[in-house]
């Protein structure tokens, strides 16, 4: 009965090895089923009615037409469900003292954004629903809307009257209070004296995660419990908000997510759509699916990023930073959603990135304006931190007049020190910065590129090289729960898994993890097999259902690998310790004596053993395990780990400026990533690839503008330009190896990395070009036009172009509120986010 | 997304394709590849009572030689055009600016005389077919006419095309022997051209006899840079002389203003894509 064959014994071991994934078979051929492709019986079908205003007072709803409509079976407005819809749920509040407004799914007497659902209609077909959608007659009153995030700081016009403010929290961390580090205002103060002092401000323009497939619900009322299929990152966390916002039992919903297809962090919510299918299930007694059109996700589902960030940095003349004054607008938009609120404090503690600043201060107002709300966003808090970090670290090197590398290379923490106890108050781990970046320099052929780049600059080239620099670090797998707590999030930082052996020998591991598209079941299959000394295949991965996988905080912030894995890990290990006293028992000899490799314990000095699935099969038919032990071999595990993971590396971006145009043309990207342990080479490979484009893409292609009125002008992917194969090169990604000290594989996240380290290296290039035209800055995306602008800003050529100084700034502490960095000129379009600074 | 309903009709046959158009009145809309329509209907922009589908129509494929003019069929796909030996070789600025319409995607769908009636300026056909002089063959119940390129284009999604009429063919003139290019400038690959421009070049020993250049995205309509075109006649074909011929290149035209740039920046786009292409075609 040994199902342990020898394929794996005494192989490889699985962890490292270049795995194609298992689930791609299902998921490339479409033979998978996605959400919406569930049918169900007698199913209906919703589709919303959204506001078209910005911020409207609702004076009357008129379903009458609509709900005369053939086979609607109803029509449900915010005055039928004000009563049981509850108010979406904030899990992380910035502050204590942090307000906000209710949060209803459907607008009941105001709509505060464009989108905002304000009736459901129900019928059974999507396309009669959506023809009675149309005929569901609403009138609104328009309310002066607050757009821009400057003028919702200025608080002249309130994106909720009734809240009285726009500020939503105002967060301080300062290295004084928390004791790891001195005084931001002294080094400032002595930087201005006898230093350097450089003042900036950037600008995270807003995102939308656009994940491949649109948010689809399909919820069963019809049995004993509730089945909500919903594409999502979060099943368990969706369950227990389907219990504490509409107040059903926790035990009567079963929440599954199938294959989700991704999510960067925009499937990390708990929707008004999920809230309001499960409503229309409930009374109809009839499934009922939603699935958004691509038009209503870019619309509604939740944005990212959409910050300023001013930046004061101090340093000596050498460039030695000496303090890190940081001071952020955070547009919440309208509402705060599942964390909201706390996505900038994730960068609070990563400002100060890889180097020794002996002061910081962060402060962040949350702001909010009548937009749709922004939430979790691949990297979410952390690229925008290190954006800026990586950003004014070339201003320094400019300003003393050395390299961006050698800039890097007085202030960062050397690999001797670690670990490290941070000006932020975190402690790194591991890391080797010198490693890396001496591996990617190699690779990129820097020196020569430098060369080539002084040579097109001496023959005034028309074609301009420009080398852009990030050197990141960032935290992985939010963690301990404790200090989750500490910081304000209801939820915690664990992970869970369960290993079962089945009788035959297979083995199933289900985990509490929700991949949608990071390959959880290949990644997890390595371990276990290792682990247990198994085949790769015999291993099945079950995930994302409520009832399968019982327990789990689910996928986001690089955490699956680093967390989940070791909750994987531990359950393993586990099953083994059951196996090892059984196999003693049945081989009649001291656990002492028993080795277990390669699947297989054996008894030193005998030919005895007995193999894993041996075991399994014995505790099946129990009819040998003695009566003082369970006949099982399962084990579940929770891990909670002692604190985050650092991942870091070098990533250095070459380019060209073609002048006369303003367009890039990416020429060279090389990728130094240190993430650890690296458990299967071609997903971390992927991971990079994929992460490094959408950084990319927030450098050089996407941003989500409105218009006046607060109509989101790029609805649509004529607009909001997200790129393909063919708008990059090919990536040299190369890797060094540091395991991380906080866990037993010593692995740390590479999920979000490539989305953190790119933006910045991409813009440093582009203004690395530019510095001979006196350019040091342009804003986000960098696109041909404002680049244009920003080259001939001082010759008169560009047309409106603004100039951009900065570089001898006024103070910002003369309350200073000029934006001037590129592509914040006059020419900007309306509702381009430049508002108070012109 | 779902369209609001409408009656699909697939006739076989030109005139039963102009018999339903004439039975639908004004609430009727032709599709052809479907490319632009498609997203049209689905976000609800327009809702037509009856759309017209001319892809079951096997006269209105394909390219044929016409003695001095090459003819393409209104139905014929980009991607056919794109291979296609006559036009490759009397038509090269279109062969050009099909390799970079769109997508593969796209260009499997999507058809020439589709992507012409629907006169987006922003297109990539209309500048081509303008700086060639192309005849838009124009059938309708009182029997066929000939539009010229100049007349075609009436506005931002306006052609001379009245409706009942449907376009059946374009005629090309052949330009054997000519250098060609079609400079188009994007920021994503799948992107509608900024500014794009078209050129067609005859050049002899070194020197610009003709010149034809068709722009896009400049104005309301694809547009000729007749300027362009004199003052490229007789010069050497050097980026020198280019250059300044092609410095003209915006005069006359009204450039939109979008999030992709304002019409200053495209104006002066024009000029440099107008070097550029030049060159390119003259071979340079």
């Amino acid at each position: 009965m040994t199902v342990t064959d020898e394929a794996t014994a005494g192989a490889a071991p699985e962890i490292g090895k270049e795995r194609r994934r298992k689930e791609d078979q299902r998921l490339i051929t479409g033979r998978t089923r996605w959400t919406d492709n569930m049918v169900l019986p007698g199913m209906l079908h919703l589709a919303m009615v959204r506001s078209p205003y910005a911020h409207a007072r609702i004076t009357s709803i008129d379903t009458a037409e609509a709900k005369a409509m053939p086979n609607v079976v109803t029509v449900l407005t915010g005055a039928d469900l004000a009563d049981e819809q509850g108010s979406l749920p904030n899990a992380w509040m910035a502050t204590p003292e942090q307000v906000a407004p209710p949060h209803p799914s459907v607008a009941v007497d105001t709509v505060a954004f464009a989108g905002e659902v304000v009736a459901v209609v129900v019928a059974r077909s999507a396309a009669e629903a959506r023809d009675a959608a149309d005929l569901v007659d609403v009138d609104y009153e328009e309310l002066p809307a607050v757009l821009d995030l400057k003028r919702a700081d200025a608080g002249d016009v309130l994106a909720h009257p009734d809240l009285g403010t726009n500020l939503s929290a105002h967060y301080v961390y300062d290295s004084v209070d928390d004791s790891t580090g001195g005084s931001v205002e002294e080094a400032i103060a002595e930087a201005r004296e006898s230093g350097i002092l450089l003042e900036r401000e950037y600008r995270q323009q807003r995102l939308i995660p656009a994940f491949m497939e649109p948010r689809s619900i399909c919820v069963d009322p019809t049995g004993e419990q509730l089945v909500v299929h919903t594409s999502t990152q979060v099943p368990h966390f969706v369950r227990v908000f389907i219990a504490l916002v509409l107040g059903i039992p926790e035990s009567k919903v079963r929440v599954i997510a199938p294959d989700v297809g991704g999510g960067f962090g925009g499937k990390l919510q708990f929707t008004p759509e999920e809230v309001l299918t499960v409503i229309a299930a409930r009374h109809t007694g009839k499934p009922c699916k939603y699935t958004e059109t691509r038009s209503e996700s870019l619309m509604a589902a939740h944005h990212g990023r959409d910050q300023w960030q001013k930046l004061t940095l101090a340093a000596g003349k050498d460039g030695t930073v000496t303090g890190l004054k940081v001071e952020l607008l955070a547009n919440m938009g309208a509402y705060l959603g599942l964390v909201t609120s706390y996505i900038p404090m994730l960068g609070a503690r990563m400002y100060n990135g890889i180097y020794k600043f002996p002061a910081y201060r962060f402060e962040c107002r949350n702001l909010f304006t009548n937009t749709t709300w922004t939430d979790a966003y691949r990297g979410a808090g952390r690229p925008e931190a290190t954006f800026a970090i990586e950003r004014i670290m070339d201003e320094l090197a400019a300003e003393v007049g050395v390299d961006p590398l050698e800039i890097r290379k007085r202030n960062w923490i050397t690999h001797e020190e670690f670990p490290f106890d941070t000006v932020a108050g975190l402690t790194y781990d591991s890391g080797n910065y010198e490693a890396a970046t001496d591996k990617a320099t190699a690779l990129f052929g820097y020196e020569e590129l430098r060369a080539e780049q002084q040579r097109r600059r001496d023959a005034k080239d028309p074609v301009q090289l420009g080398i852009g620099v990030s050197t990141f670090t960032e935290m992985c797998g939010l963690a301990p729960s404790r200090w989750l707590g500490e910081q304000g999030y209801v939820g915690g930082g664990w992970e869970h898994a369960v290993v079962r052996m089945l009788p035959t020998g297979k083995v199933e591991v289900l985990i509490g993890t929700s991949p949608h598209g990071q390959g959880h079941e290949t990644a997890f299959s390595q371990i276990v097999a290792d682990r247990l000394g198994v085949p790769f295949e015999d291993v099945e991965v079950l995930h994302g259902d409520t009832q399968v996988s019982a327990r789990g905080l689910d996928t986001y912030g690089s955490r699956s690998l680093s967390v989940g894995g070791m909750a994987v890990l531990a359950a393993a290990d586990k099953v083994v310790d059951k196996a090892k006293t059984l196999a003693a028992h049945l081989m009649e000899a001291s656990t002492e004596d028993l080795q277990f490799e390669a699947g297989r314990f054996t008894v030193r000095g005998t030919e005895k053993g007995m193999g894993l699935g041996e075991i399994a099969f014995e505790v099946f038919h129990g009819h040998n395990v003695p009566e003082h032990l369970e006949s099982t071999l399962d084990a579940d595990a929770t891990h909670d780990p002692d604190d985050f993971s650092y991942p870091h590396g070098t990533h250095l971006c070459a380019l060209e400026v073609d002048t006369e145009t303003g367009g890039i043309k990416l020429r060279k990207y090389v990728s130094v990533d240190d993430v650890g342990t690296i458990v299967n080479p071609l997903i971390v490979s992927g991971q990079l690839h994929g992460g490094i484009v959408q950084g990319l893409a927030q450098a050089l292609w996407e941003e989500a503008v409105h218009d006046e009125s607060g109509t989101l002008v790029s609805a649509s992917f004529v607009d909001y330009l997200v790129p393909t194969a063919a708008d990059t090169i090919s990536f040299e990604n190369e890797h060094t190896v540091t395991p991380a000290t906080t866990n037993q594989l010593g692995v740390k996240g590479v999920g979000e990395a490539g989305t953190i380290a790119s933006t910045p290296a991409v813009v440093n290039a582009v203004v690395d070009a530019l510095r001979p035209f006196g350019v040091n800055d342009v804003r986000m995306p960098c696109t041909p036009e404002r680049v244009y602008k920003a080259i001939h800003a001082r010759d008169g050529a560009g047309t409106g172009g603004a100039p951009t100084v900065g570089a001898a700034g006024p103070h910002f502490d003369q309350s200073d509120t000029a934006d001037r960095s590129a592509g914040a000129d006059s020419t900007d379009r309306p509702g381009d986010d430049n508002g108070s600074s012109l | 997304m779902i369209p609001a309903q409408f009656e699909y009709v697939a006739p076989t046959t030109l005139e039963d394709a102009l018999q339903a158009l004439a039975d639908a009145g004004d609430d009727a809309k032709i599709i052809a590849g479907g490319q632009s329509l498609l997203p049209v209907l689905r976000m609800r922009l327009n809702a037509p009572d009856v759309v017209i589908d001319l892809g079951r129509i096997e006269s209105l494929r394909g390219v044929r030689d016409d003695g001095d003019a090459i003819v393409v069929g209104a139905m014929t796909r980009h991607a056919d055009v794109l291979t296609d030996p006559l036009v490759r070789e009397n038509a090269f600025v279109i062969t050009k600016a099909v390799e970079v319409l769109a997508d593969p995607q796209v260009r499997h769908r999507g058809t020439f005389g589709g992507a012409l009636a629907h006169a987006d300026p922003a297109g990539d056909l209309g500048a081509p077919a303008l700086a060639l002089d192309a005849e838009f063959v124009v059938a309708g119940p009182r029997g066929t006419r000939t539009v010229a390129a100049e007349d075609f284009f009436v506005d931002l999604f306006t052609t001379a095309l009245e409706e009942n009429e449907i376009l059946t063919e374009v005629r090309i003139p052949k330009r054997a022997g000519w250098g060609a290019h079609y400079e188009k400038f994007v920021r994503v690959a799948h992107q509608w051209p900024i500014v794009a421009v078209a050129a067609a070049v005859k050049v002899d020993g070194g020197t610009i006899r003709e010149a034809r250049v068709g722009l896009t995205n400049m104005g309301s309509t694809p547009l000729r840079a007749r300027a362009v075109e004199q003052a490229l006649v007789g010069q050497p074909a050097t980026d020198e002389a280019v250059r300044a011929a092609a410095a003209s290149a915006a005069e006359g035209t009204d450039p939109p203003s979008d999030l992709n740039g304002d019409a200053d920046y495209r104006r002066h786009l024009a000029t440099v894509l107008t070097r550029r292409a030049v060159l390119a075609a003259a071979g340079a």
